[in-house]
């Protein structure tokens, strides 16, 4: 080894190539929708009090952004955790088209019998995404209803990447 | 993969506050090296980002985790309210102790935030500026010698 210029402790080199490096990729879309907030179990008043102006019978809407983590292992061929053109037709699929520019309440099934917060839109999403995703595994959805209010759906013990 | 899904809520909250950077344990010579303009005698400002994170279980009837008005009117009352507008050297009483950096800022948010009974605080992340965050999410340090 000497005069090659590779160092002597050189073993530990190939390991270092060799370990598995975690890598998360987040995509990031755009939808518009409108929904309401309204429990038939409870009353007028109820509703009023626990959901204020969401209540509003009409309806009301917001920009929504969702930002799509994917964890995985970059492959040893392409370097790529996943295709993100792929990612781009999965979110187009699942979530824009399902979602972008409709009332949620009554537009978008997997929203039946829910309350279209944001908690809840994020759970549906995820349920959603998680099948489609099969190079990676989905690790975070992030939905954000207004700049300042967002929910999170992961998985129990991800880390917070 | 067998792991429960985890819903969390995170919201973003604003207050301006003017703090010095200044340290009793160092001179001033320390004090000026360490800090910089941050330990001007006059203090400055910025307009602070806090953003909260809790999560829980989503309540069938409401779709929430936490109903956002009692959200907000606790971290209104614990936070805002005792720093909006305020000097944090002077008028936070555990700054009197403790140098305002926003690390020490963003770990006395947390422990006020932690009592919140309506759901589990998560983490707390406090934007400085634009381009300076801070989180802390209640971890402890692992010893890195201990666990190499």
């Amino acid at each position: 080894m000497e005069g090659t210029g590779v160092p002597t402790g050189y073993p530990w080199r190939i390991e270092r190539v060799a370990k598995k490096a975690m890598v998360y990729l987040t995509r990031k879309i755009d939808f518009s929708a409108s929904h309401l907030y309204h429990n038939p179990a409870l009353s007028a008043e109820e509703n009023k009090r626990i959901f204020g102006k969401c209540n509003n019978p009409h309806g009301h809407g917001h920009n929504y952004t969702l930002e799509v983590t994917v964890a995985g292992e970059p492959d040893p061929v392409t370097g790529m955790v996943l295709d993100l053109k792929e990612l781009k037709e999965i979110l187009e699929r699942e979530i824009t088209q399902r979602m972008d520019h409709r009332f949620l309440n009554y537009e978008v099934p997997e929203l039946k019998g829910q309350i279209p917060t944001c908690e809840n839109i994020a759970r549906v999403i995820w349920n959603l995404l998680e099948p489609r995703i099969t190079q990676g595994r989905l690790h975070k959805v992030r939905l954000y209803e207004t700049a300042d209010l967002f929910a999170e759906c992961y998985r129990n013990g991800a880390s917070r990447t | 993969m067998t792991d429960a899904l985890k819903i969390a809520l995170g919201r973003r909250y604003r207050f301006a506050a003017s703090h010095r950077l200044h340290s009793e344990k160092l001179s001033e010579t320390e004090n000026g090296r360490v800090y910089g303009k941050c330990n001007n005698p006059y203090g400055h400002g910025h307009n602070y980002v806090v953003e909260v994170n809790v999560s829980g279980k989503v309540d069938p009837a409401t779709g929430m985790i936490v109903n956002l008005a009692d959200l907000d009117g606790f971290v209104e009352r614990e936070v805002i309210e005792a720093f909006d507008h305020k000097s944090l050297n002077q008028e936070v009483p555990v700054f009197r102790e403790r140098v305002p950096t926003t690390e020490n800022l963003c770990l006395e948010i947390f422990e006020r935030l932690k009592r919140f009974p309506l759901a589990k605080l998560e983490r707390v992340r406090v934007e400085e500026t634009a381009n300076n965050a801070f989180e802390y999410a209640g971890e402890e340090i692992q010893d890195h010698r201990a666990v190499q």
